[in-house]
């Protein structure tokens, strides 16, 4: 029984280590996913230890997905909006989902400890998951921090419906005009489509594991 | 009172508004020249990392047997202007032009840009009368240096 664990445990560190020789080599993101496309399932490991997806969201309509991090000054701007976010929509029935895509040896402040102490600090009323791997940021295609994805629920799974920033002026939330993940999901509530599927904005890269 | 304002006057570092508009008059006016366009800002740690290498490219830009305009475009807040902008320009006294964008609306003017680009930063924009590539990424001094020859054997006058 030890045996075959140990075996299985070896077979699993090779994969693992194939994965992330792949991953080297190719450290951009594809292309990602695009609008209307099935939307990837992941599972990740929370700052309180849990290990979630959009799976865990069984009776949710829809999810917002956040690509963002600690380090980064225009995650950090859009914190407090994230939050709000998560406030407003959850109980509407699209909860918030933030992913760290960072590397850790690039980018030492967006450690997993570092995460658990910013979602304390702040406390997050939202998972902030590890991607730890950067396949969940690559399978989306994400670039940037803060990078936003709003999935729709299907029958069979999800799809996604809109892909960008969370609104029209990092600087200064009062003096946005155009709220675009908001306007997404209160269109997808309301059985339409986002009138603007998708935004570019400005940010910070991805820290891809270096080679 | 008014000799300090005078000298205040003088040690300060303006850093200028420009719009896109601003940078295509500017562009169309260089005829020969290759603009080298970084955007950057104090806040980003990856840009700020490379702006030396930007700084070597201005510094010998007489020796790529084509004029070459390296400019630094700080997509810095309004309000960060005197406060992190125009102080740090004053350190680091580059020998590149820097101007600060006023754009707003980021999901427009980024696709006005190149379409190509995602938005994030640093980023670099190599306009010449014929061609334009912006590069999303960060550059050591070589990689820059090798760039750039590249853009210019591949666009003969």
């Amino acid at each position: 029984m030890t045996t075959t664990i140990g075996r299985i445990g070896i077979v699993l560190a090779l994969v693992l280590c194939a994965c992330s020789m792949m991953m080297a080599q190719n450290p951009i993101a594809p292309e990602g996913v695009k609008i209307g496309d099935n939307a990837p399932e992941f599972v990740l490991k929370n700052v309180d230890g849990a290990v979630i997806g959009p799976r865990t969201y069984s009776a949710a309509k829809g999810l917002i997905i956040v690509f963002t991090c600690n380090h980064c000054p225009y995650s950090v701007k859009y914190e407090d909006r994230i939050i709000a976010l998560q406030r407003e929509f959850a109980a509407k029935g699209f909860p918030l989902i933030a992913v760290n895509p960072n590397d850790t040896v690039v980018s030492p402040e967006d450690s997993y400890a570092k995460m658990q102490k910013r979602a304390a600090d702040k406390a997050f009323p939202f998972p902030y998951l590890f991607d730890e791997t950067q396949v969940v940021a690559q399978r989306y295609g994400a670039r940037r921090t803060p990078h936003a994805y709003v999935l729709l629920r299907t029958r069979t799974g999800w799809t996604v419906e809109y892909i960008g920033a969370i609104d029209d002026n990092a600087d200064n939330a009062a003096e946005a005009t155009q709220h675009f993940v908001a306007d997404a999901v209160n269109a997808l509530l309301k059985g339409t489509k986002p009138a603007q599927p998708m935004t570019k904005a400005i940010g910070c890269t991805i820290k891809w594991k270096k080679g | 009172m008014i000799v300090g304002l005078v000298l205040a006057a003088l040690l300060s570092t303006s850093v200028p508004d420009v719009t896109l508009a601003d940078l295509e008059r500017r562009f169309a006016a260089g005829s020969d020249t290759v603009f080298v366009v970084n955007f950057w800002a104090t806040w980003c740690t990856p840009c700020v990392a490379e702006l030396p290498a930007f700084d070597h490219l201005a510094r010998t830009s007489g020796s790529y047997g084509r004029p070459i305009k390296v400019l630094l475009v700080s997509l810095d807040a309004q309000r960060d202007r005197s406060t992190k902008l125009e102080p740090f320009v004053r350190k680091r006294a580059y020998a590149c032009e820097v101007v600060r964008l006023n754009e707003t609306s980021p999901h427009l003017w980024i696709d006005r840009v190149d379409p190509a680009w995602q938005g994030s930063i640093p980023a670099t924009w190599i306009v010449a009368r014929d061609r334009r590539v912006l590069h999303e990424r960060e550059f050591t001094r070589r990689e820059l240096i090798d760039t750039v020859k590249s853009f210019l054997s591949r666009s003969p006058r």
